[in-house]
């Protein structure tokens, strides 16, 4: 499969990531070498085969946690690593529905 | 065409968010109404490294109400992540299910529609909120990971109206099953309408388009009728319909396209790689223990002998069902105590709901007292009023009030033949046949008791007395 | 400073030395040679002091919290620990002060280890060789025109200058066990879910394990001891309990049974690392171990998987650097999508963009079957191979990395070369498996040898047996760190 600027772009906007002309071509090329090399799973006999997304162990019994109120965060603390943030809140450009 | 060759297409999704302590996936607690940003942790913050701790009540709560509603339950569902930037969205994805969700089907009971059936119940991570300021917006994050369940009905519904009832009993259903406390100004019980209009003898749906932001019932019939007919003039006029997200505008009554963002969503879901497949046992499923719904209680209500009103005024408020249940023995009697005295003294602002004074058992003592001839059925009352009003003891109430009735024979031929002796005319009179003259006998003996003496008693003294 | 992790931890316990000398003298070590390597982003003077003096005080008092009790340590730039900043070798998150310790971080501070620094990484620890550091690259102490390694090489560096005698990583495809080879150390991946995540920056979810970095193996095994169990913070954790990684070592590997995959000494290894890796093999023979040819048929699928599964699993990982609640964001956003684009654009290095593009790109509306779900079948597959091997052998064996250390830049444009220097790790990561890797020669040009030891899930004690068995003894510090 080909990838060319046009879904360079559509996969950054996706992803949020500002690309510069030079960015996408350089992108565009290198994804396109590094999708060619995964072609190679496309001729593999794969019929039959449930994929595999949890390679963990599956003999150990569900850990579930118990419903029991812990303490939070300090909210100096947390506001402290923002950027942009008031007395109370994160702060980000007003959004426009 | 006219608007009657059209039939509008209803399905709607419900957001109830789970009345469990904490959060979903951490321990932050779910309090509504606290002051921003102070229940986060790094889990619902989205910190760099943090991870999902699966809350076991969430999962007992969505199995509670996929039981009650004839779901299957799925042995193994997987977590999903459904991926899209937004500022309320900390992680950049929202945990939810998309394949293998852990309820599927089932079917709400609502009266006077039958079952209105279900595609199936996920659950899912609620977002935190953006409050839009004059220069910038602010995020607050206390409700990210509070725990959702979303509940996808078929487009069973036909109109507006039965939009509503649905809503309704799935609303009430929730609250008795003790997984959402169904308060929709909160926002804990949300609602998203998918409508479409067919012709009526059409075999194939029309194009749906999601309704959102409806948040009561009747902003759910204004936005549900108010795009029936907006689509059914769109195709009269020969257009056809969009498949997009409105949002209803409850100031003006209206709905409008929200078509800006959600065009080029690519949500890109897959398998949540921080929280292993979810396997319930049938242990597990077994041991979740589903309360009566709203139906079946109605049903052995009115079985009992309670009258159909009595019926919806108790079962339209859960906490009524629970003191008539806690009250116990003969059902219609306590059906009339709660139609009563306690709706009475509820109207009276004597007593409240949330925190009654008194334990409901305890009306089974006055009754006890009543049945017993120790009270009459008048004093009866009064120690009912003043039991809601202070929980004391029945027997204590009866003692303090001095309302025990006299009912020991010895005691009450005295005051009989005192009464004879004082009226020997009327006791002649009586004798010669004047049998109606009873009730002044007894009146009198009353009188001279101060109103205590057991009129069943006093009857048949009397009647003894005088001679029959 | 040349004793090994478990020498110093003896010398701890007979009182030769106490924890407050041992973090001096490699924060000393650290000042005046570190200027060469690059291995540290930051020391955590205050913190080790603080530490030291307490370990000190207990090893006194012959009451020490474990065997780790006052043992200096680093760890990789990828644990949250709390206070101190940790950057994941990012600009995005340059000067983050994470709030919370990550899981292993508690475990070694309540084991008593004495946490000297933050080691250098690629920046979310996607490279091979620390040159995607956002902070600039490692070298690797044999030769420092080389590599280290990566993406840990600021751990593997760290333990092969002798700064301190054991560190912590991660490995996705590798990150362990590729640099470890590649500085002449024990470097080892648990079993997926042996060790918790929690508080670990994720790269890819399904395939990032802690792991340990030593002198040796029994270094490796000590410090697994004190990070291995379940977390009720990760669920991906195992409840499985922790054995004595230690007792094994003395009961020798007569009769283990070792297969030697045929698909990892085919084309691409250099023929230097075959010959010292079946040295090593031979070694193993000669101690009693059962020796045979397997085949893991699907191993040479394995970069191509990975490629898709961790992508697209980064892809929605670093999707929380946005800005808005920690981290760089970008100047000058008139709104909310320039705030993201300009940030991310701004925040994060040319090989995470990538690697972020192709995960989105996989996962995207109409790819996602024929790249993630199809990927993840062939994983299916991988983890078979390995499953029906270890019916027949108790663990695979074979190199870590098909070269020694390669010159820094070599390979710095050209992606899918960086790459395919971990198609001898990653599938390990795919199937869950524990990996070791340690030490078993050197090359013409004087570069360490990395020999791989793959077990079953969960045995890491056997893998850590073999691989103390056939590791070099004595490995000598590189010239210019004795």
């Amino acid at each position: 499969m080909a990838i060319d600027r046009a879904q360079v772009r559509h996969v950054a906007r996706l992803a949020r990531l500002a690309l510069s002309a030079e960015d996408e071509e350089r992108f565009a090329a290198q994804l396109q070498n590094v999708l060619g090399y995964i072609e190679r799973l496309q001729a593999v006999d794969v019929s039959g085969v449930e994929p595999l997304s949890f390679a963990g162990d599956a003999e150990s019994e569900l850990a579930l946690r118990e419903d029991a109120v812990k303490p939070s965060l300090p909210r100096e603390k947390v506001l402290a690593q923002a950027p942009q943030a008031d007395e109370q809140a994160f702060l980000v450009p007003r959004i426009l529905e | 065409m006219p608007v009657a060759d059209f039939q509008p297409v209803i399905g709607l999704e419900v957001h109830a968010q789970l009345l469990t302590k904490t959060k979903i996936f951490c321990g932050c607690a779910t309090d509504f109404g606290a002051p921003p940003n102070t229940q986060v942790c790094p889990t619902c913050l989205g910190l760099p490294g943090a991870l999902p701790a699966l809350n076991r009540a969430a999962i007992e709560m969505a199995v509670r109400a996929g039981k009650a509603f004839g779901c299957k339950i799925s042995e193994k569902s997987i977590w999903a992540r459904k991926n899209y930037f937004y500022p309320d969205l900390p992680k950049g994805y929202q945990i939810s299910q998309f394949e293998l969700p852990i309820c599927d089907g089932g079917a709400v009971p609502v009266p006077g529609l039958g079952n209105v059936r279900l595609v199936r119940i996920h659950l899912e991570e609620d977002a935190g909120k953006n409050v839009h300021g004059a220069a910038a917006s602010e995020v607050d994050l206390n409700r990210s990971g509070t725990p959702l369940i979303e509940i996808v009905g078929q487009p069973d519904l036909r109109s507006a109206e039965d939009a509503s009832e649905y809503l309704k009993a799935l609303r009430l259903a929730l609250i008795y099953l003790g997984v959402n406390d169904g308060n929709l100004e909160e926002g804990s019980f949300r609602c998203d309408a998918n409508v479409s209009v067919m012709l009526k003898d059409a075999k194939e749906y029309g194009t749906r388009v999601e309704l959102k932001n409806i948040n009561s019932f009747r902003f759910v019939r204004q936005a549900i009728d108010y795009e029936i007919s907006r689509q059914v003039e769109v195709l009269e006029g020969g257009g056809r319909i969009v498949q997009e997200t409105r949002l209803f505008d409850h100031e003006k009554g209206e709905t409008r396209s929200m078509r800006s963002k959600e065009a080029a969503n690519d949500y890109r879901y897959f398998p949540e790689p921080d929280l292993p497949p979810l396997a319930i046992t049938r242990a597990f499923i077994d041991g979740v223990k589903v309360p009566k719904l709203p139906q079946q209680i109605s049903e052995e209500l009115l079985q009992a002998g309670v009258s159909a009103p009595d019926v919806r005024t108790i079962v339209g408020e859960p906490a009524l069902v629970s003191v008539h249940t806690r009250i116990g023995g003969d059902a219609k009697r306590a059906a009339l105590f709660i139609v009563g005295e306690l709706s009475r003294a509820l109207n009276d602002k004597e007593a409240d709901l949330e925190k009654l004074r008194f334990e409901p058992a305890q009306v089974q003592e006055v009754w006890k007292l009543q049945d017993a001839g120790t009270i009459s059925s008048t004093a009866a009352r009064e120690v009912l009023a003043e039991l809601i009003r202070t929980g004391k003891a029945p027997q204590k109430i009866v003692d303090e009030k001095g309302l025990a009735q006299v009912s020991d024979n010895s005691e009450l031929e005295k005051v009989v033949d005192a009464v004879i002796a004082r009226n020997a005319g009327e006791a002649a009179k009586y004798k010669a046949g004047k049998v109606t003259l009873l009730g002044f006998f007894v009146g009198q003996a009353m009188k001279d008791l101060k109103g205590k003496g057991n009129p069943g008693v006093l009857n048949s003294l009397f009647k003894a007395k005088l001679g029959e | 400073m040349t004793t090994t992790l478990s020498q110093m931890s003896d010398a701890l316990a007979r009182g030769e030395t106490t924890p407050s000398k041992l973090a001096a003298e490699s924060i000393e070590r650290i000042k005046a040679l570190d200027g060469k390597v690059h291995a540290f982003l930051r020391l955590t003077e205050a913190e080790a002091s603080s530490a030291a003096k307490a370990a000190d005080a207990r090893r006194a008092a012959g009451k020490p919290l474990s065997a780790l009790d006052g043992v200096p340590v680093g760890l990789k730039d990828i644990f949250c620990m709390e206070g101190v900043e940790t950057t994941a070798g990012s600009k995005i998150l340059q000067g983050y002060v994470p709030p919370y310790d990550a899981t292993v971080v508690r475990k070694l501070k309540a084991a008593g280890a004495v946490i000297i620094g933050k080691l250098n990484m690629d920046e979310f620890a996607m490279g091979s060789s620390t040159e995607n550091s956002a902070y600039g690259p490692t070298m690797n102490p044999w030769d420092l025109s080389r590599t280290p390694g990566g993406s840990s090489g600021g751990s593997s560096a760290a333990v092969a200058a002798r700064f301190v005698p054991g560190t912590l990583g991660t490995d996705t495809g590798g990150s362990i066990r590729q640099p470890a080879a590649l500085v002449g150390c024990a470097g080892l991946k648990p079993t997926y879910g042996r060790v918790s995540r929690y508080g670990v920056v994720a790269f890819a979810s399904s395939l990032d394990q802690v792991g340990p970095f030593a002198q040796d193996s029994r270094g490796a095994a000590l410090l697994l001891q004190a990070i291995a169990g379940h977390d009720e913070n990760d669920q991906t954790s195992s409840k499985r309990p922790v054995p004595d990684y230690a007792a094994g070592f003395g009961k020798g590997v007569r009769g283990l049974k070792l297969g030697v995959p045929r698909e990892f000494f085919g084309e691409g290894l250099h023929p230097e690392v075959e010959k010292s890796v079946r040295a090593g093999i031979e070694k193993l023979k000669g101690l009693g171990c059962e020796v045979r040819e397997i085949s893991l048929p699907n191993s040479p699928h394995a970069i191509a998987t990975y490629y898709i599964v961790a992508t697209a699993e980064a892809s929605s990982n670093l999707a929380r650097y946005d800005g808005i609640r920690f981290g760089h964001r970008a100047k000058g956003g008139k709104n909310l999508l320039e705030l993201y684009e300009n940030t991310r654009a701004e925040g994060f290095g040319a090989e995470v963009k990538r690697r972020i593009m192709l995960g989105t790109y996989a996962l995207s509306a109409g790819y996602f079957d024929a790249y993630y779900i199809r990927a993840q079948k062939v994983r299916a597959l991988i983890q078979r191979d390995f499953l029906q091997a270890f019916a027949e052998v108790d663990a695979v064996i074979g190199p870590t990395s098909p070269t020694t250390a390669f010159k820094l830049g070599e390979k710095l444009d050209d992606p899918l070369a960086m790459y395919l220097n971990d198609v001898y790790t990653v599938p390990a990561n795919l199937a869950g498996l524990p990996g070791l890797s340690v030490p078993c020669g050197f090359d013409s040009k004087g570069l360490p040898i990395g020999l791989q030891l793959v077990g079953r899930p969960f045995e890491e004690e056997t893998i850590l047996r073999l691989g103390d068995a056939a590791e070099l003894a004595d490995v000598p510090a590189p010239e210019g760190f004795r």
